[in-house]
């Protein structure tokens, strides 16, 4: 170790050297130092060493990440803080209240359409399924219920009327869960009245389909 | 104070590019918002794992101080630099994520060590070390480890100074520590980081240059 070279200390030296490399020393100091380093082996070899260090790990390729790192922080930017796509902004940002207010009106005229009008509540009329839209059927007075042709729940059959089952089903009666039985898939849980026929040609599903907007309405 | 040589304050954009970058994530462009952060992304992450030492928890942190940046790029103005900015985002919220989780370490053992002058051990005659060095894993990893090596208060301000490449003043800040403590710390560490891998470069492993292209090394 060398004592007294340049007036510093070894000591000295290392307790300054980091300040030394960051130029955050007085000129009289960095003399001094200077003047040491060129003398002292041991301290220009801590000098050396520390400046490697610094530029080592100064260097962009130790700021490794995990695989996969970007991936899942632009995920969770464009999840959590709508970072891609519209997102908000500040002008916009009364829109927020508005759309809430559509969605929660929209959400109950959806329930209304879908639910609570249709909510049949007699166990023996229940909306179909893939009911034929041309299949004969016969309605009576007294009841919202269609039926096959001598169906025996059929009431007061003296006033029976014959019709297809579209238009029973325009006309709102909805189909006897006896003699109709094979039609309802849906159980009680289906009242969404969904009469769509399988049948082959483009013309005969947008029948069935417009049956099925009658019924759900 | 200078500035170290190899600063990196902007990797991959310019300075222009980003204030435009910054200027219309403001006023809503939110889709560009990665772009902004991406050249940081590892930096942030590097800062959070010098805190918490834990991989998992320093991604988690990262993307916590991003959506925070996110949230509050409104707030952000144009004297001062966006990355330090960024950085000081992280380090709060990995300083509070640590606190949260108690997993300081007891201060007292550490403040004697700090108090008392390090003596550096290993007097090797170090050269230049060359850059390529840095293309091969293994030093890489050799390098980690010893920072990994280093106490939690040490390696903190050594990544924030010498890898984030925050000014003393700003490492002080963001740490909420004194000057004269960054300093002090930052002194230990590079000396300590000096003497672990001290041995590294005596063996060699530092200079030693990749097998050439087309051949084994069997």
């Amino acid at each position: 170790m060398v004592v007294n070279q340049g007036m510093l200390h070894c000591e000295q030296v290392w307790r300054e050297i980091s300040n030394y490399v960051d130029g955050d020393v007085d000129a009289a100091l960095r003399s001094s130092m200077e003047e040491h380093f060129r003398t002292c082996q041991r301290c220009a070899s801590v000098l050396a060493g520390t400046r490697n260090v610094i530029q080592l790990y100064g260097d962009e390729r130790m700021l490794e990440v995990p695989s996969g790192f970007s991936r899942r922080l632009k995920k969770r930017l464009t999840k959590d803080a709508a970072v891609k796509g519209s997102g908000w902004s500040s002008w916009s940002a009364w829109l927020v209240p508005v759309a809430a207010i559509v969605l929660i009106a929209g959400g109950l005229k959806l329930a209304n359409t879908f639910t609570f009008r249709n909510l049949i509540k007699s166990q023996h009329a229940m909306p179909a399924n893939n009911i034929p839209p041309d299949l004969v059927v016969v309605v009576s007075s007294g009841s919202k219920i269609f039926h096959v042709p001598g169906c025996r729940f059929i009431h007061d059959k003296a006033s029976e009327r014959t019709l297809t089952a579209k238009q029973a089903i325009e006309e709102g009666y909805f189909p006897c869960t006896r003699c109709l039985r094979q039609y309802l898939k849906t159980g009680l849980t289906g009242h969404r009245g969904a009469v769509v026929a399988d049948s082959g040609s483009v013309e005969e599903q947008e029948e069935s389909a417009e049956v099925l907007s009658v019924a759900g309405r | 104070m200078s500035e170290p040589s190899m600063v990196l304050n902007n990797p991959g954009q310019s300075a222009a590019r980003e204030q435009d970058l910054i200027l219309s994530v403001q006023r809503g462009q939110n889709e560009l918002f990665y772009e902004l952060v991406r050249p940081y992304e590892r930096r942030v992450y590097a800062a959070a794992l010098a805190i918490l030492h834990n991989e998992q928890d320093a991604e988690d942190t990262a993307q916590e101080a991003m959506l925070k940046a996110f949230a509050n790029i409104r707030q952000f103005r144009a004297e001062a630099r966006f990355s330090t900015w960024l950085i000081q985002i992280t380090v709060n919220e990995a300083l509070m994520r640590r606190r949260r989780e108690r997993t300081v370490v007891m201060e007292g053992i550490d403040r004697r060590d700090e108090e008392s002058e390090y003596a550096p051990r290993d007097f090797a005659d170090w050269r230049e070390i060359p850059s390529e060095a840095l293309e091969r894993k293994e030093v890489r990893q050799r390098l980690a480890k010893a920072l990994g090596a280093l106490d939690r208060k040490y390696r903190e301000v050594f990544v924030l100074r010498d890898m984030e490449q925050l000014n003393i003043q700003e490492t002080a800040e963001a740490l909420g520590i004194s000057v004269a403590s960054v300093k002090t710390r930052l002194l230990r560490a590079r000396l300590m980081l000096r003497d672990l891998l001290a041995a590294g470069w005596e063996q060699g492993w530092f200079s030693r240059l990749p097998f050439e292209k087309g051949t084994k090394p069997w």
